[in-house]
């Protein structure tokens, strides 16, 4: 493309784990920084203008939520987390700290590339705006027009319904978590009540998946939160 | 403004009556049908009520009633269910007696007990009537009862005096005072005069004689107007609690208490009973007190049984009492008023006979000593009912002090020992006579006198001064050896030095009894002192049960014994006693619990009984019960003990809930520190284990997609090792989390929430297992929000589609479908493939334990049995069966609630 190639920063310290992460990275065209501490990942991230963090969450130097603040405060740059802890709070407390995304150990080289792509191509998104037509599978939802059709079929929202649909689609393929879409749908009042984005994301899977027991786009990530997946490669 | 804060209600006036409506919420109500005398008509108005509440729909049970063959009030019985009585055997016969058990578990909304004043047969739980009634009451009850004016405790003697016949079968006026609802049954005295010569009276043939003086007309209109007037005073207090109620200003005086004294009299009893209706009409507490002085402890042990019996009435009456030791009776009233902020003291006249002029009365006494201090006379009645020998209180017989014989010679002792000093110092005395001067042989009997006084006390230094100047006249006085006197100056002597002596006899006598009373004191505060020091040291609930042992048999002198409850509240002795002096009845003793009274010996309830059970009520909760068993009974009778006995009580409950507390604390640390381990142990072997397995995983991957390509079977090499390595992954996961959920420390994430999501990402998890099937996926959409912990419920699905992917062929059907079962939302996960083994159903649940023995297929069993633990800990249940067609089918259930109301909204157009 002819373009600069991507920076990527890797904070990891397990030695063999940051090699088969670079080997993948560098085979999609990334440059790729190794580090194995927290402050050094922070002071790369201040100087190489990356593209792409990658955090351990389980550094022995300190703990990755301080490393998600004080990043956040500065910079908007995509991170993924790998997690090898037991409990989901932590999930939620990074996505919710700013993280973009997480993979839970042992992942394998698909999965990481496949939620690389996604953060990147949110990245290039955000930068260009949404475009007014969004598709995902045979849904095609016209944003400006504000129309949602499945197949020839026009669909019809409620106000939440389209709301979550339209968080859903503008932070596609990442994770939000319950507390996220509770904040931006129903306002900051209500993010103690999870039940109600589980009856509604219910109802816009019922209006909008082909089986809403085996959803391919609207995906659950169980304990965390949901996910829009375009396409079903992804 | 000033006036609106007069009127403000007391603030501890409004939460006094917040708790009393709290109280009265859970009790039941009591309706006294109250009348003037038998034949009035009271329990065919109790009836008449009754029936017509139940034609209300109101659950009515008669418990007993007496119709007295009358066919008027038989007649009304009608259609309302009837307790059977109880029967009990009672001197070889059987009396039909009210069944309060049966009652208590019948249970109905309202009872119907006749006869308030009913004497309850020896053996039964409660001595009085009323006191079942207290328990039905209790038990949250209604009852409807009857009384007659005569039964009224305080009021008996009143009725005695005027109809000559004196009831023994009575009722607090507490119990009346307290009923909810009085109900006056009256007719005017020829009606019922009428109703006698009419026959429709029940008059018992054995007291034909005694009524016949009780139904005369004037008799009939002073019960009339005692009855009248006695629920006229009870409507003024109905009158005082609504002002309260509505917050009228305040009608209580402070300082309106009562304060009358319990003597030996006979007109004690009176007084006591004076007393009671005088607080009644003021409205005041009111107390009563005993003063003991050395004359009264001499008493024997029949009268001061006497006069703890009336202590007792006036308790009954609702005083509180005190039992003082003092020789100066004017002064101890006097000081007890003034510390309880008496302002009105009620006291029985004195008898008229004085022995000297200068001799005060007591009235007067009272007077002098506190001039602020309202005095009340209450008159005395001699003869008429004198010989009405006050009842004892208790309706059952005490037996009598079984020390008097013991005492008796212990005295003979005393004055044996007085003549033997004088004898002596005579004999000494003698060969002095001819060097000394006889005034110093009168000093040598003087100071026997005041020896004989300190060491045998006041009967015995009055034997030693006689006999010492008998002796001193026949020997020492000339002419000696002989009574005669020759000088008349010695009759002065003799004078003084019986006077003398009498008096150093007396002072020492009382300084001996205050020295008594004050080593009484001390012992008292020594020993509360001493229990609380060990108490207060105790770490462990043996240490309790000892100490409390050693420390009540040693102050009460009484074998004592603590029972605690276990988990279910069931009481077991905890003391170790080898002896049989103590034998617990734990019936009693878990009544005793359960109630939160005391039972037993001196008690209300079951008085018949040998031992006392005291519950042991701490600020949370009753911790136990503690029984005690006084070698000398009558101990536990004064109320200065039973308050000794209660504080024990007090403070060795303290001390479980304190031990108690310690042991949660203990525990709580422990459990705290183990589950910080544990987790940390969890998530280092989470971390150690998972880092290995993501790099086998992630650089078997890598060697997928190196390039140039790999040959084919390197490739496949490649995904085998990632294959095998992601398995032992979900092994390692399963061995985690069944460590978390068999620890019982894991928290379960419980949100309300949909099956069908909860199926979607399991399906989502385990879509590479079930690639080589046939999956048919059922869930309702009108499936209502189940609460559970979707990481948990979505590995329950993962393993049972696992496990059917696992133990059937390729191309097989798993079916997986959710559906309402009665309260509980069920699930399945069903295959058509070979199938359980028959016998090994359960089985498959064990840890470790898969469907066949040999290990044809891979995986430690221990998929299903997490699967197990984890539905139980939702309170669901799983079962394993074969299908009828053939293949196994797995059901979990998941208890369903009241999911939360999400906020609807409209269904309307986009945006």
């Amino acid at each position: 493309m002819g373009e600069p190639q991507p920076v990527a920063i890797l904070v990891e310290d397990e030695r063999q784990i940051r090699r088969f992460v670079r080997t993948a990275l560098e085979a999609e065209g990334w440059i790729v920084h190794e580090t194995d501490t927290l402050r050094q990942g922070l002071i790369d991230a201040g100087t190489r203008k990356p593209e792409l963090i990658i955090l351990d969450l389980g550094l022995p130097d300190g703990d990755g939520m301080e490393f998600l603040r004080d990043l956040r405060g500065w910079s908007n740059v995509p991170v993924i987390v790998l997690s090898a802890r037991v409990g989901e709070a932590d999930k939620i407390e990074a996505l919710d700290a700013g993280a973009d995304d997480y993979l839970t150990k042992p992942f394998g080289v698909g999965e990481l590339l496949a939620r690389v792509r996604a953060a990147s191509r949110r990245r290039r998104d955000t930068g260009m705006g949404l475009g007014s037509v969004f598709e995902f599978g045979d849904v095609k939802v016209d944003l400006s027009l504000r129309t949602v059709h499945k197949g020839s079929v026009a669909i019809h929202l409620t106000p939440i319904e389209y709301r979550m649909l339209n968080l859903l689609i503008a932070n596609c393929g990442k994770v939000l978590t319950h507390r996220q879409i509770l904040r931006e749908v129903w306002g900051p009042s209500h993010t103690e009540d999870g039940h109600y984005v589980r009856v509604y994301m219910g109802h816009l899977r019922q209006k909008l998946e082909n089986d809403p027991a085996q959803p391919k786009h609207i995906l659950t990530e169980t304990a965390v939160g949901y996910r829009l997946v375009q396409s079903a490669t992804d | 403004m000033p006036t609106s804060s007069e009127h403000r209600p007391d603030p501890d006036l409004l939460l006094a009556k917040v708790k009393r409506q709290e109280a009265d919420a859970q009790r039941g109500k009591l309706r006294i049908y109250f009348g003037s005398s038998a034949g009035v008509g009271k329990t065919y108005a109790m009836l008449a009520a009754a029936r017509k509440l139940k034609a209300e729909g109101r659950d009515v049970v008669i418990g007993v009633i007496e119709t007295h063959g009358r066919s008027e009030t038989a007649a009304l019985l009608g259609d309302v269910e009837i307790l059977p009585p109880k029967a009990m055997p009672y001197r070889g016969k059987d009396l039909s007696e009210f069944d309060l058990d049966a009652a208590l578990l019948r249970h109905p909304a309202l009872i119907l007990v006749d006869e308030l004043a009913h004497s309850n047969v020896q053996g039964a739980r409660h001595p009085k009537r009323w006191q079942d009634v207290e328990e039905l009451l209790a038990a949250g009850i209604d009852v409807f009862s009857t009384l007659n004016v005569q039964h009224l405790e305080s009021l008996n003697d009143v009725v005695g005096g005027i109809t000559n016949v004196r009831v023994w079968e009575t009722v607090p006026d507490t119990v009346f005072d307290d009923a909810d609802e009085v109900v006056l049954v009256d007719i005017p005295a020829e009606e019922l005069l009428q109703r006698l010569r009419a026959g429709k009276v029940y008059v018992p043939l054995q007291a034909e004689r005694a009524a016949d003086n009780f139904f005369r007309k004037g008799n009939l209109m002073a019960l009339r107007e005692l009855a009248l007037r006695r629920t006229a005073e009870r409507v003024e207090g109905d009158v005082q609690a609504y002002r309260v109620d509505k917050s009228i200003g305040s009608v209580w005086k402070t300082a309106n208490a009562l304060l009358t004294c319990v003597g030996p009299d006979a007109g004690a009893e009176r007084v006591v009973r004076g007393a009671a209706r005088l607080a009644g009409q003021l409205n005041a507490e009111w107390h009563a007190i005993y003063v003991e002085t050395p004359a009264l402890q001499r008493l024997p042990a029949a009268r001061r049984e006497k006069i703890l019996a009336t202590l007792t009435l006036a308790k009954d009456l609702g005083a509180t009492t005190a039992v003082i030791a003092d020789s100066d009776v004017a002064m101890s009233v006097v000081v007890y008023a003034r510390s309880h902020n008496l302002s009105k003291l009620v006291i029985g006249r004195d008898p008229s006979r004085r022995l000297w002029p200068w001799q005060r009365s007591s009235g007067q006494k009272l007077a002098l000593l506190a001039p602020d201090i309202d005095l009340i006379e209450i008159g005395r009645t001699d003869g008429a009912m004198q010989n009405v020998d006050a009842r004892n209180s208790s309706p059952w017989p005490m037996q009598p002090g079984a020390e008097s014989a013991d005492r008796r010679r212990m005295k003979r002792l005393r004055y044996l020992w007085a003549a033997l000093s004088c004898i002596a110092v005579t004999l000494v005395s003698m060969p002095l006579a001819a060097h000394f001067d006889r005034s110093n042989i009168v000093a040598i009997y003087i100071l026997t006198v005041v020896l004989v006084a300190v060491r045998f006390g006041r009967g015995a230094a009055a034997l030693a001064a006689v006999l010492s100047v008998c002796a001193f006249d026949f020997f020492f006085v000339p002419p000696r050896f002989s009574f005669a006197v020759s000088d008349v100056q010695y009759i002065l002597t003799f004078c003084i030095m019986l006077a003398v002596g009498l008096i150093t006899g007396q002072l020492t006598a009382g300084l001996r009894f205050q020295a008594r009373v004050a080593a009484h004191r001390e012992e008292r505060a020594g020993s509360l002192y001493e229990i609380a020091r060990d108490l207060s040291g105790a770490v462990q609930i043996d240490q309790v049960v000892r100490i409390s042992d050693q420390s009540i048999e040693r102050t009460f002198r009484a074998a004592a014994a603590l029972l605690l409850p276990d988990e279910d509240g069931q009481l077991s002795m905890r003391s170790e006693r080898a002896d049989t002096a103590l034998v617990v009845e734990i019936g009693i003793a878990q009544w005793a619990f359960d109630k939160g009274q005391p039972a037993g010996f001196g008690t209300d309830t079951l008085p018949g009984s040998e031992v006392l059970y005291i519950p042991l009520r701490a600020p949370t909760l009753a911790r136990g019960v503690l029984a005690v068993k006084a070698h000398n009974r009558r101990l536990l009778r004064i109320p200065e003990q039973r308050q000794l006995l209660d504080t024990f009580a007090a403070l060795i409950a303290i001390a479980l809930e304190r031990v108690h507390y310690v042991e949660v604390a203990q525990d709580a640390l422990v459990s705290m520190e183990s589950e910080r381990l544990r987790n940390s142990l969890l998530a280092a072997l989470s971390h150690d284990l998972r880092t290995p397995l993501t790099v086998l995983v992630g650089l078997a991957e890598s060697l997928t997609l190196t390039k140039p390509p790999l040959s084919a079977a390197q490739i496949e090499s490649a995904e085998a090792i990632q294959d095998e390595a992601r398995r032992m992954s979900t092994l390692v996961s399963n061995l985690l989390d069944m460590a978390r959920i068999e620890s019982g420390e894991v928290k379960l994430n419980l949100q309300w929430q949909p099956l069908e999501e909860v199926v979607g990402s399991a399906l989502n998890a385990a879509r590479a297992m079930l690639k080589q099937h046939v999956l048919d996926v059922s869930v309702p959409r009108d499936l209502p929000l189940v609460r559970f912990d979707a990481l948990l419920i979505e590995r329950v699905l993962v393993n049972l589609l696992e496990n059917a992917s696992k133990y059937t062929p390729p191309g097989s059907k798993i079916t997986l479908a959710g559906q309402i079962a009665g309260d509980s939302l069920s699930v399945s996960v069903a295959d058509d493939g070979p199938g359980l083994t028959v016998g090994h159903e359960e089985a498959v649940f064990q840890k470790f334990t898969r469907g066949e023995r040999e290990p044809a297929t891979p995986g430690v069993g221990l998929g299903l049995a997490i699967c197990r633990a984890i539905v139980e800990s939702h309170h669901g249940k799983i079962v394993a069966t074969n299908r009828p067609g053939g293949g196994a089918q797995f059901v979990f259930t998941l208890p369903l609630g009241q999911p939360p109301a999400a906020a609807e909204e409209a269904e309307t157009a986009n945006g």
